[in-house]
């Protein structure tokens, strides 16, 4: 943890530096359906139900949510991994949300990256740890031969690797290890914003704090975007800034780390909160836990209204009624809800 | 676990000797785990003996594949004959020698233009998916539902047939097995994560093809065409057994067998029609027996 001036510091800094550097607006990814022997879509899968928020420079977004809640799919239809069914992605003042692969290679591609889930499979298992790294660079045409090893070696070093290893294949590797290594690749081509979906959700918990320590100060000193999506509250907690609430593809409330969780506002992430341990203390009430009943519906057949009023505590005949608008309730404090 | 971040030093390298050891690498582990197979091995032997025996026949027979000597006819294996002779006093062992060549020249052949056209079509249509995929697997099922063998003896009875025909015929109809299986292999891998970071690093498509996917695939591949060469060397057999392969006076094993389907040379020279069959039948079962270690071998997940 930082102490409280180089927090202020970091804080005032990100504040005065506003420029946005990625803006989502209304993002929507369908899955489409398909039945019967003419491959019909019959439905959709509304996995991404629009998304809507800001980036500045240099700050951490944590996405947060259940498993299913399209959290995942968020991230990578942001990276253009899937094709956005609606909305505008611009990142950087382009909007890269309708280019071709092409177009993503020559504008985008290098400035965003990836870092996966599982670092079991996010490695070809034929490949060594040399020509994983240098594919980004031979890809882009960046650098020289020579350039490329020292690079390598660069990398190898931000992440705390020995550079004997760099003709080994990932199998001798520890799943921590990997994870660093898919790090080391999506730091290749020196990227403005990394896409961490859950990377560290399949580690030891040991693992965990070493891994997320390196994403900070890697942060810190290559002056990095994150967009970092996770189902754990204290570790989004611990590395976002902001922190944005989902349920069913939709951003239920998004506020600074501060506000969202010691004043969380939105029912869903009141109920969310209080599933969190917290240490007893003295002087300190001991919150209620609020347990939400039934199932996260279906996808496939969201509820009409809110998307939560199935689930939600304090509904009302409105909520099953209207979707609540995505309204910034105070400032830098956005909700979806009719309580507001 | 050691996470090691620093160089490796003096201490370090006295308790564990192996950090400086070259690492293995996949083909090592490759060989280690096909050696322990002795079939496999078995299989590779013979295979190895065959094929060098046909590589070199003009230098290794002691005959001319058709010098007749009609005075020795059917005569049993001796000194002078090593596997007797056939119905014309030819040398039994100098023609398995130069049969050999033709099996073998067509299974090869034919399996190694299956592969081409069934990696092809199964990679664009795992790779691509939707309407490629259909279309492209329809076409594979179009061809499946043809009735290969009367289509071959159709397409033998109105071309002549000879080695580069036959290539060309079994290749055309025994690639659809290998495109289904490539393109299962495909649909799985192209959503693995590695593929999936290769596409956000911006890598063009045909690299992640030849590169990430087709490698990982490789296993399959090579074990579904050494079962396939065998099927292929056992199809010419039949055809010339039927009088439809390569025609005499070329040996090859299944016109060998054809030329001994006579009741009376069957009773009076059973090694005529047992050493071609002995042949085929060690050729295919090393085949078999090569493409069960290799699928071991080749599997990351069967360890040691």
């Amino acid at each position: 943890m930082n102490g409280t001036t180089s927090e202020l510091l970091k804080h005032s800094k990100k504040n005065n530096d506003s420029e946005y550097i990625l803006e989502v607006k209304d993002l929507k990814k369908y899955f489409p359906i398909k039945a019967g022997f003419l491959q019909r879509t019959v439905g959709s899968i509304k996995a991404v139900d629009g998304l809507t928020f800001k980036v500045k420079k240099g700050e951490t977004i944590g996405l947060v949510g259940e498993s299913g809640c399209g959290k995942s799919t968020a991230g990578r239809t942001l990276i253009r991994l899937y094709e956005p069914t609606s909305g505008d992605i611009i990142f950087k003042g382009k909007n890269i949300s309708k280019m071709n692969d092409g177009e993503l290679r020559r504008t985008v591609r290098k400035d965003i990256q990836m870092v996966f889930q599982d670092p079991y499979a996010s490695l070809n298992p034929r490949k060594t740890l040399k020509s994983i790294l240098s594919e980004p660079m031979i890809t882009h045409n960046l650098y020289s031969h020579k350039e490329r090893k020292e690079k390598i070696q660069d990398l190898l070093d931000k992440v705390g690797f020995n550079p004997l290893f760099i003709n080994r294949y990932p199998h001798e590797f520890s799943g921590g290890q990997r994870q660093r290594i898919g790090i080391a690749r999506a730091l290749a081509l020196n990227p403005d914003m990394i896409i961490a979906d859950e990377p560290v959700s399949a580690l030891d918990v040991s693992i965990q704090a070493q891994i997320i320590n390196l994403m900070e100060d890697l942060q810190d000193e290559l002056d990095l975007t994150y967009v970092f999506i996770s189902h754990d509250l204290s570790v989004v907690r611990h590395i976002s800034d902001r922190v944005g609430v989902m349920y069913l593809g939709k951003i239920m409330e998004f506020a600074g780390k501060k506000d969202l969780y010691e004043e969380p506002l939105h029912p869903y992430t009141q109920a969310l909160m209080s599933a969190v341990p917290v240490p007893k203390k003295k002087g300190v009430q001991v919150r209620e836990r609020i347990i939400l009943k039934g199932d996260l519906p279906s996808p496939a057949n969201p509820p009409q209204g809110c998307v939560f009023h199935t689930r939600c505590p304090v509904a009302t005949q409105m909520c099953s009624e209207q979707v609540p608008d995505f309204k910034e309730i105070r400032k830098e404090h956005f909700v979806a809800c009719h309580l507001y | 676990m050691s996470q090691s971040n620093v160089e490796i030093s003096q201490e370090e390298l006295q308790l564990n000797p192996h950090l400086k050891e070259k690492p293995d690498t996949l083909t090592r582990i490759f060989f280690r785990k096909f050696f322990k197979n002795k079939l496999a091995v078995i299989g590779s032997i013979l295979l190895f003996i065959i094929i060098m025996a046909a590589v070199f026949a003009p230098l290794i027979a002691p005959y001319s594949y058709e010098q007749q000597n009609l005075i020795d006819k059917l005569k049993p294996p001796s000194s002078e004959y090593w596997l007797g002779t056939d119905r014309y006093g030819r040398d039994i062992f100098t023609r398995l020698l130069y049969g050999g060549r033709v099996s073998l020249l067509v299974g090869f052949g034919a399996v190694l233009g299956a592969l081409i056209i069934g990696v092809s079509f199964g990679a664009l249509a795992g790779y691509y998916g939707g309407i490629i995929d259909a279309i492209l697997m329809r076409v594979v099922d179009i061809v499946i539902s043809i009735p290969s063998f009367f289509l071959l003896i159709t397409i033998v009875t109105i071309f002549k047939p000879s080695v580069g025909n036959l290539i060309l015929i079994f290749a055309l109809t025994s690639w659809t097995s290998t495109a289904r299986l490539v393109r299962g292999e495909f649909l799985t891998l192209r959503s693995r994560e590695f593929v999936l970071a290769s596409k956000t690093i911006g890598t063009k498509s045909y690299k992640i093809i030849f590169s990430h996917i087709l490698p990982n695939a490789m296993g399959p591949i090579i074990v579904s065409a050494t079962l396939l060469i065998g099927g292929v060397i056992l199809a010419e057999a039949a055809l010339s057994y039927f009088g439809l392969g390569i025609s005499p006076p070329t040996p090859t094993w299944g016109n060998m067998l054809q030329d001994a389907q006579n009741y009376t040379v069957m009773l009076t020279a059973p090694w005529y029609p047992f050493f071609p069959g002995l042949l085929i039948l060690l050729t295919v079962l090393s085949f078999n027996f090569i493409g069960d270690g290799l699928r071991d071998a080749l599997d990351p997940k069967s360890l040691d």
